[in-house]
């Protein structure tokens, strides 16, 4: 008989772990999929288009119920778990049923870091992480004009461009000074904050956010330096903290997130995390990649093959407001590395490389981004790049082609 | 309805490079251009034309063209004047000079360059009318040791063979002569001979050159030593028992002398190799050929009259003809290869400082019959300054007032440097050209005057074998250029000479000057053209070819001279020379321990004003440069692709090093082709000793004392822009013509970061500039773009990985660029053969839209899913899955539309 396999979250990276057990492990475990979302689930990446109309809210559904039930899962969504007993392996639901499991995986995701200022909870202050926080949006919205998103990280400025192609006047007013400070060098974060700014949406840099201002509903936004700006619309997007809560009643060891080990394991047998929930070797990742890298892992694993995972090389690789970006590794360039750069603002494009001894090691990409997988590639291998130096920054088919690599 | 011809018909016209005189096909195409084709009626050239010929249709841009008159203001600038200014300040100028100073403080230095009509009213004004001989030309440093060369032999300049003769030898010498580059049509002639007819080449050079096969015999003849294997070769021929004695007793003198200073100098075989520095068994295969081969041409070239005892040569060689007979009969003779279009017609019309007129010389007869024939008030009574000793009188200030016509001596004569210091002290610096700007304009030219450039001109031009042959405009005069003779005639005119000086065309000239050809000719004077002297002006426009003699009442048809004597002297009988011992004028020193050759390249013309233009030609060989054994190299730490400062005790330059086992040890060689205007420190013509042949005033081009050193450059680089870029002090660069615009290669010592500081202001502000730098490599590149199109751009790298610019320039000179090619400009590499991706629409993994486009009309992929299995776009983050969905879709619809 087939062991019950409970996956605990409906997001991008369960849909990975199923995708890839099918595959690899097929008949070996009975899946359930507990959702706390009323729906399948969709591609995350794409709310800031649904938010822009660019497609609907049925394109980005990730899978069709026949996907589902084809691969015998038992879809649980609009159900919450609300606690874990891991002595006698099961999971209680909100509903008040209970579901044994012989493996566990957690895949809660994370959730907005709410701003600790006054004024936080007036109506038309919003979050932007999943559809109904989109829908949510595009109500306050419509009636209102003025919309404040505070935080100019990825999902900051995702919310941004799709508030302004709803119609909204947007600010984005973060705390740093640049956009994406984690994802991008200070160049390719000017270039974006212009690309952004031409998309009509004004930006405020070292913005320190002091409070919510208004009475039945928010009013304005206040900063440190004593200014403010009119608001009939906030969104929150200071950053996510993993969720955690669920781990906690299971009593699994936690540090940011739920702490995983090189087979995704947590701190207690048959119970394992995966995506933004999970904290590896110190890390918490944002992204989907990673998240697609430890569903792949555990997908081995727990077809009793040898699936580790080791952690993965940053790359941020999006399109933000129509603008595409790639970032990984050491793309500032810490001492001691070389950097190589490439810039033609005429066609929007920025390439910074980073190299120490002979390899690759960080690469930044503004506006051309095709080569970006070939040099996460190369970061990720090590390789020398030596012979390919003078030609790397033209990308892959060139550098390729040039006879120094075929000797 | 009347549709325009789709093709106006081609114009008949000449070549305007070397002497050769191909016949051209030019069609013009209504904007300003024409697609040019050999002429394949032409006798000289039966259609073909060599590289520079073939993009001569490169060169009729009208950017680089002088326009309008233009005078020297108080305030130093030139300012733009009408013609009858300009005409005035020229005659007065001169009538000015002359009543203060005399008639020989006036000079006119003309150019090969000038058809024969432009030639003959400047040789008749200055001669006839202004009263004296200073009338010089480019030609001297080009010729002139054939002219009196074939003067002392023959008594006349007279070319005694024809092309047809290149055919028909079995042997063909060529001396001093790189054919294959600077007479190209001519050299594939013989080469067709070689192939068809089994005849054999002899090159002598001190290097080999492109012209020697492998199985040709060469000869590396050491530097101004052919003296002594031409008297060594008339010793074997005398030992041999080789002389046609019935001809050299029916129509020579001197033999005697001459036979015994050739002994003299080469006494025997050994003696012979050892004086010209060749091996023994060479020297004797090449005296076996000559002697046992009846049907032998020798055709000498530069190698032979740019020397201190060029004259010497030329007579060596006629001496060894001479004595075998073998002349003016089909396959033999020696054959002077002429430089330029029109040296032939300069002669003829005598346009040299050492001749009065139509082949006659200062004779008191020949002044008083010249005379005569123009109703001269003022005929010179005496030779002039030949072109090295006219430029030492303007330094001494004995000339006071010169007219150049065609040519750029700041460029082309010895001793260039001084050239232009001499040109600045004139009080009247006359410039009539089609450029508005060249080294010798630049020396403080007070009067410029716009000159029709080829295509414009209408006229005769004569080439190597005494073919007359019309050039004919197919473009109109651009602004108020006029035609040379037109001029002339003005200032003439203006000066009070309006009876002698009233041509309406250049007919009217053409006529003048075949009349005097043949003025109290009756035979006596080789140059004839009196069958001419009659044309309509229909006739005249619509003239075939024609060699000449063309006596009156003779007909006309290919003719050659000597064959049975009938020499021009007072006995007609040659004259058999006896040369001096030949040496170099100079010898080498520790000082100068090497010894400089000058020469020419294969897609260069002189100072490159015209050859320049042409892109197709610049890209041959781009930079000014010094070719050297590789033993003197390792001697002297110069290498390869490196640079060398060359000095001689005239000037410096600063060169390009190659290295080549075809250049002799001991000498070096660098082409003459660059000035101030195209290259920072390669105006060789600086580096040349002013020592002239004593009879000639031939300079001695290809044999001066030099040293030279290694000089070295941190970084390389090249730019191109749409106008011309000047780059800072000190740097070393060369300028090329490319596809609408122009290209610099360059070297220097500021350090790229320097480069990419200064390239901002380079390109303008109007421009999208783009950036490569890889700061601990030192390599920067930056491309302008307007408008999608590259319209500059700046690559500089270390000396050891100098950047190269093929690709670059194929983009540069391309329309906008697509995005893949603008992606990979700055890596300076082609992207043909690469595929283009297209937008990207996959991020995760890097997939375009062309990619995904061909994967579904291949049918690999139908939909979004075997989208992402054939290419795994989508099968990632999944974002660009609607985009995907979208583009299936749409290729449906296109498919079963």
């Amino acid at each position: 008989m087939s062991e019950s396999l409970v996956i605990i979250g409906n997001g991008m990276a369960a849909v990975r772990l199923v995708e890839e057990l099918a595959k690899s492990a097929l008949g070996r475990y009975a899946i359930a999929v507990i959702g706390e979302e009323p729906r399948l689930a969709y591609n995350r990446v794409l709310l800031s288009s649904v938010l822009a109309k660019e497609v609907s809210r049925a394109e980005i559904e990730l899978r069709p119920a026949q996907w589902w039930r084809d691969r015998g899962v038992t879809l649980l969504y609009g159900q919450t778990a609300t606690a874990i007993d891991a002595d006698i392996r099961r999971v209680k639901l909100a509903s008040g049923a209970t579901l044994p499991y012989t493996k566990l995986v957690l895949a809660t995701g994370s959730k907005p870091i709410r701003l600790n200022v006054p004024g936080m909870a007036l109506p038309g202050v919003l979050t932007f992480r999943d559809l109904a926080d989109v829908v949510a949006i595009e109500q306050a919205a419509a009636g209102h004009k003025k919309a404040v998103v505070i935080g100019g990280g990825l999902l900051g400025l995702e919310a941004a461009y799709g508030l302004a192609k709803a119609g909204a006047d947007v600010s984005v007013v973060h705390l740093m000074d640049r956009l994406m400070e984690r994802q991008l060098d200070p160049r390719a974060a000017m270039m974006l904050k212009r690309a952004v700014e031409d998309k009509g949406i004004a930006v405020h840099l070292g913005a320190d956010t002091t409070g919510i201002i208004g009475t039945d509903r928010v009013e304005a936004v206040s900063f440190a330096d004593g200014s403010r700006i009119d608001a009939d619309l906030v969104v929150v997007a200071a950053g996510i903290r993993p969720n955690v809560e669920l781990a906690r009643s299971a009593d699994l060891a936690i540090g940011r997130g739920i702490v995983v080990g090189d087979h995704l394991q947590t701190s207690k047998a048959g119970i394992y995390a995966i995506g933004e929930c999970a904290e590896h070797r110190g890390n918490c990742y944002g992204l989907v990649e990673p998240a697609y890298e430890q569903a792949r892992a555990l997908a081995s694993h727990l077809a009793g093959r040898d699936g580790a995972y080791h952690g993965s090389v940053l790359a941020t690789n999006l399109k933000v407001s129509g603008v595409s970006l790639f970032s990984a590794g050491d793309f500032i360039g810490a001492p001691g590395t070389e950097q190589i750069v490439l810039s033609d603002p005429g066609v929007g494009s920025y390439k910074k490389l980073v190299i120490a001894d002979d390899r690759l090691v960080g690469a930044v990409l503004f506006g051309d981004t095709a080569d970006g997988l070939w040099y996460l590639d190369l970061i990720r291998s090590g390789q020398s790049i030596a012979a390919i130096r003078d030609v790397i920054m033209f990308g892959r088919a060139l550098a390729e082609r040039s006879p120094v690599l075929a000797a | 309805m009347n549709a325009l011809p789709q093709h106006p018909p081609a114009v008949r016209t000449t070549c305007a490079y070397c002497g050769v005189g191909c016949g051209i096909l030019a069609r013009p195409d209504g904007q300003g251009g024409a697609t040019i084709a050999g002429d394949p009626d032409h006798p000289a050239n039966y259609g073909r034309l060599c590289s520079k010929g073939s993009a001569l249709g490169e060169t009729l841009t009208l950017e680089t063209r002088l326009l309008h008159p233009m005078l020297r203001q108080p305030d130093g600038a030139l300012a733009q004047a009408t013609w009858d200014e300009a005409i005035g300040a020229v005659a007065s100028g001169f009538a000015e000079t002359i009543a203060k100073h005399g008639p020989d403080s006036v000079a006119f230095y003309l150019s090969g360059q000038l058809l024969t009509e432009d030639y003959y009213v400047a040789n008749k004004l200055m001669k006839g009318f202004l009263g004296s001989g200073n009338v010089d030309t480019n030609s001297r440093l080009c010729m002139a040791s054939s002219v009196t060369g074939h003067r002392r032999a023959f008594g006349t300049d007279t070319v005694p063979g024809s092309y047809a003769d290149l055919d028909e030898a079995d042997l063909i010498v060529l001396v001093g002569s790189n054919a294959a580059w600077c007479h190209p049509v001519l050299y594939q002639r013989m080469l067709a001979n070689k192939r068809a007819r089994g005849a054999k080449i002899v090159v002598i050079d001190p290097r080999r050159t492109a012209t020697v096969e492998d199985d040709d015999l060469f000869l590396p003849v050491a530097p101004g030593m052919d003296t002594a294997l031409f008297s060594g070769l008339l010793v074997h021929l005398a030992d041999a028992l080789a002389f046609d004695y019935d001809y050299i007793e029916a129509h020579t003198t001197g033999l005697t002398e001459a036979l015994v200073r050739a002994r003299e100098i080469a006494p025997d075989l050994a003696a012979t190799a050892r004086a010209a520095g060749i091996a023994e068994a060479d020297v004797a295969r090449f005296f076996d050929l000559f002697r046992t081969t009846q049907k032998v041409v020798t055709c000498y070239s530069q190698g032979v009259n740019q020397s201190a005892q060029g004259t010497d040569k030329v007579n060596a060689i006629i001496n060894c003809h001479l004595v075998t007979g073998r002349i003016g009969k089909p396959g033999m003779g020696p054959f002077s290869l002429t430089g330029q279009p029109n040296a032939m017609g300069g002669r003829e019309v005598g346009g040299l400082a050492n001749q009065l007129a139509a082949h006659m010389d200062f004779s008191r007869d020949n002044i008083d019959r010249v005379g005569r024939f123009w109703r001269a008030s003022n005929m010179a009574q005496r030779e002039g300054h030949k072109a090295v000793q006219m430029f030492e009188a303007i330094a001494r200030g004995e000339i006071k007032a010169l007219w150049v016509m065609a040519t750029n001596p700041a460029v082309s004569l010895p001793r260039a440097g001084a050239v232009r210091a001499a040109l600045q002290k004139l009080d009247l610096l006359v410039i009539s050209d089609n450029v508005a700007s060249n080294d010798s304009i630049n020396c403080g030219a007070h009067v410029l005057l716009p000159a029709a450039g080829w295509g414009e001109k209408d006229g005769t031009v004569t080439n190597s074998e005494r073919r007359i042959s019309r050039q004919r405009p197919f473009l109109p005069l651009p602004g108020q250029a006029r035609s040379d003779w037109w001029i002339v005639s003005q200032v003439a005119q203006r000066m009070g000479f309006a009876d002698a000086f009233t041509y309406d065309s250049a007919g009217d000239v053409f006529r003048e000057h075949a009349a005097l050809s043949a003025f109290e000719n009756n035979g006596a004077r080789d140059f004839d053209l009196g069958a001419l002297a009659a044309l309509s002006e229909e006739q005249f426009n619509a003239l075939d070819p024609v060699q000449w003699p063309a006596r009156a009442g003779q007909p006309l048809g290919e003719s050659r001279f000597f064959a049975d004597g009938g020499f021009f002297t007072p006995d007609r009988k040659a004259r058999l020379i006896a040369p001096q011992p030949p040496a170099p004028r100079a010898a080498t020193s520790a000082e100068f321990p090497l010894t400089l050759n000058t020469g020419r390249i294969r897609d260069q013309w002189h100072t490159m004003t015209r050859s320049g233009l042409s892109p197709r030609l610049g890209a041959h060989l781009p930079e000014p440069f010094v070719e050297l054994h590789p033993r003197d190299a390792e001697a002297f730490g110069l290498s390869d692709g490196g640079f060398a400062q060359l000095t001689t005790g005239y000037g410096k330059c600063v060169l390009k090093v190659v290295l080549s086992d075809g250049q002799r040890p001991g000498s070096l060689f660098a082409p003459i082709h660059w000035s101030n205007a195209t290259a920072s420190s390669a105006r060789v013509g600086e580096l040349v000793t002013p020592a002239t042949d004593p009879l000639s005033g031939q300079p001695e081009a290809k044999a001066t004392p030099c040293a030279i050193a290694p000089l070295s450059f941190a970084f390389r680089g090249f730019a191109l822009a749409r106008h011309k870029l000047t780059l800072p002090d000190g740097t070393w660069w060369s300028r090329v013509a490319v596809g609408s615009g122009s290209g610099l290669l360059f070297a220097s010592n500021d350090p790229p970061a320097a480069w990419r500081a200064c390239a901002a202001a380079m390109f303008g502000a109007d421009v999208e500039l783009a950036e490569y730098v890889d700061e601990p490599r030192q390599s920067v590149r930056v491309a302008a773009f307007v408008e999608g199109r590259m319209v500059g751009c700046l690559f500089v790298g270390p000396a050891e990985a100098a950047p190269q610019w093929d690709a670059v320039k194929a983009l540069f000179e391309s329309e906008a660029l697509g995005d893949a090619q603008r992606r990979a400009a700055l890596s300076g590499k082609s992207t043909s053969g690469l595929a283009d991706p297209g937008p990207v629409v996959c991020a995760c993994f890097g997939v375009g839209l062309n990619t995904i486009r061909a994967a579904i009309e291949s049918g690999e992929a139908t939909s979004a899913e075997t989208i992402g299995v054939a290419l795994r776009a989508g099968t990632n983050c999944g974002s660009c899955l609607p985009e995907l969905r979208k583009i299936a879709s749409a290729a449906k619809v296109a498919t079963t539309a």
